[in-house]
């Protein structure tokens, strides 16, 4: 094992926080405040509670994924596209390191950048919301490997780009709809039994579902369905990243 | 002399049926400084970037000091430095946090004082707190070479290394390079620069169209394949060439005072002799007599455009 290299690509990752540490820091926290604002207070003085929770509270752990997911897929992405784009991934490539040590490099990084962010925006939430987290353990768990596989999931985006239009064609159409229509500010059981069911379809629901339970008990689907289906998520994105890094795709001729 | 790097037969297709390498073998000797010639689209980047593990190859083994470049690629990658053709770096860096990165990436521990000697040797040190995009160009190319050597690598490619930077920072990279060869570092650089080869190339390899059209000593190369020039000046101009002289095939300048003869020194006969007697017997007086050693890029482009013929009628 490369530790030094492993080292070298998650600490330069890391670096790019650093350097943008004002924006990156200050930004979840205004973004995080404009919702408690809007949603909290303005939504929330006409919907009091949702099964025993105020809505203020409510809205925490959706707020959390839907920037946990954004900033994960992001910043993988970005991290693998970037050198990608100036031509600098010339040197990781010609390093004596292994595809796993890549990999994990970039999305370690990229993962610890989304959990620094969530970390923030519970700290904000907690201004604004008397925040009581029933399983703080399970709400780690979920984080981490919420963060970890869709920093998977960008890292293979960041390959499959080879433009900054691609780059983000698919956090914009796909999955910033399916976490806002998957129950981040609302419980499925508060629309039409159709739309009921066709928010089942929605692989976020059961994330945000699972992460929502960590806080307060309360889910639209069972704990074990959210864990299955964020593993099998992890082990999909696992798959096709080591397939396709493997074969060197758009990286490697 | 002990061989670091082997090339045996390598093939190299890429998506577009191109056939950028084509069995192409190349053995480079420990601690020499190697300068691979040919035009543009011969295969020498494609033959850089192969060996360090940037591109895939379709058939055949590279070894590195006897280790795989697949099997082995911990070792044999720990071993190469390569400073690409473009300037491509990161901007937003300082010199002092990029070069250190290369350091770790190659699964190096830190060692300040060495990349702090690297460069001050590459008069880079004065500017470790710049970020990268406040260089120069010519800083740049030395922030690549840093790079490059900042895990001591035992060979060191570098691609076309003094493209577009200007006569004195070239000399400069030249000092540099001969610097490193004396730590015996092997260098195998890429060129347009046939004047580059001449005066620092132990030997020189000429590849075209994805193959290696030979390789030898550069001396040695200037000597067996080298025509030579004769200039003969004549005390007084005259009108034409004679006659008799047309068996010589000699150019004449615009003065009408200079002949040239261009002679082969592999033949046994050079024809200097008749032609000198020819002279005199037409009572032409001689002013001075000199002789030139062809330059390495007309054997270059003779050999060129030999592998272009053979492969025409192929």
């Amino acid at each position: 094992m490369n530790w030094h290299g492993l080292k070298a690509i998650y600490f330069h990752e890391m670096d790019r926080m650093r350097r943008t540490l004002f924006q990156s820091l200050v930004s979840p926290f205004i973004s995080t405040s404009l919702y408690f604002v809007v949603f909290g207070s303005a939504i929330g003085s006409r919907i009091t509670e949702i099964e025993g929770v105020s809505y203020g509270s409510f809205i925490v752990p959706g707020m959390i994924m839907l920037t946990i997911l954004t900033q994960s897929i992001s910043n993988a992405s970005f991290g693998i596209f970037f050198p990608k784009f100036t031509n600098t991934v010339y040197e990781i490539l010609a390093a004596p390191l292994s595809s796993f040590e890549i990999i994990l490099g970039f999305v370690g990084a990229a993962a610890t950048k989304s959990l620094i962010i969530g970390t923030v925006i519970i700290c904000t939430a907690g201004l604004f919301v008397d925040l009581h987290i029933e399983h703080p353990f399970i709400m780690m768990f979920f984080l981490v490997l919420t963060s970890v596989t869709f920093a998977l999931f960008g890292f293979i985006i960041g390959m499959w780009a080879d433009n900054f239009e691609k780059l983000q064609l698919i956090p914009i159409l796909i999955v910033t709809p399916l976490v806002f229509l998957g129950g981040s500010f609302y419980s499925i059981n508060m629309l039409p039994e159709f739309w009921q069911k066709v928010s089942l379809l929605n692989p976020v629901l059961y994330l945000v579902s699972g992460f929502r339970w960590s806080f307060y008990e309360i889910a639209d689907v069972s704990i074990y369905t959210s864990l299955i289906t964020i593993l099998f998520f992890l082990f999909t994105c696992v798959l096709i990243i080591s397939y396709t890094f493997a074969k060197g795709y758009k990286i490697k001729s | 002399m002990r061989e670091i790097l082997k090339i045996n037969k390598i093939t190299k297709i890429y998506k577009n049926q191109f056939k950028a390498l084509d069995e192409l073998s190349l053995n480079i000797h420990e601690g020499e400084i190697f300068a691979l010639l040919g035009p543009n689209g011969a295969g020498k980047s494609t033959l850089i970037n192969t060996v360090c593990g940037i591109l895939n190859f379709d058939k055949g083994d590279i070894k590195v000091n006897e280790f795989d470049i697949i099997k082995d690629y911990r070792q044999t990658r720990s071993m190469i430095g390569i400073v690409p053709q473009e300037l491509n770096l990161e901007a937003f860096e300082t010199v002092w946090d990029n070069v250190n990165y290369s350091r770790g990436l190659y699964g190096k521990s830190p060692n300040h004082q060495y990349i702090e000697e690297l460069l001050k040797e590459l008069s880079l040190w004065d500017k470790k707190d710049n970020k990268l995009r406040e260089l120069s160009g010519g800083m740049k190319r030395r922030v690549l070479i840093a790079k490059a050597l900042s895990h001591e690598p035992k060979v060191l490619f570098l691609d076309e290394p003094t493209a577009s930077v200007d006569v004195e920072l070239r000399k400069e990279m030249w000092k540099v390079i001969q610097k490193l060869k004396e730590k015996n570092v092997t260098i195998i650089l890429t060129t347009h620069y046939i004047e580059e080869a001449e005066e620092i190339a132990d030997r020189v390899g000429i590849i075209n169209n994805g193959k290696i059209i030979l390789v030898d000593e550069k001396k040695n190369l200037i000597q067996k394949l080298g025509q030579k020039i004769l200039k003969i000046e004549l005390a007084e101009p005259i009108e034409f060439i004679p006659n008799e002289l047309k068996n010589f095939k000699l150019q004449i300048n615009k003065d009408k005072n200079i002949l040239t003869y261009i002679y082969d020194t592999k033949g046994k006969n050079t024809g200097i002799t008749s032609l000198l007697s020819e002279i005199k017997s037409l009572g032409l007086q001689l002013k001075d007599i000199s002789t030139e050693q062809s330059s390495l890029e007309s054997i270059f482009l003779n050999l060129v455009k030999e592998s272009e013929n053979e492969l025409a009628r192929a």
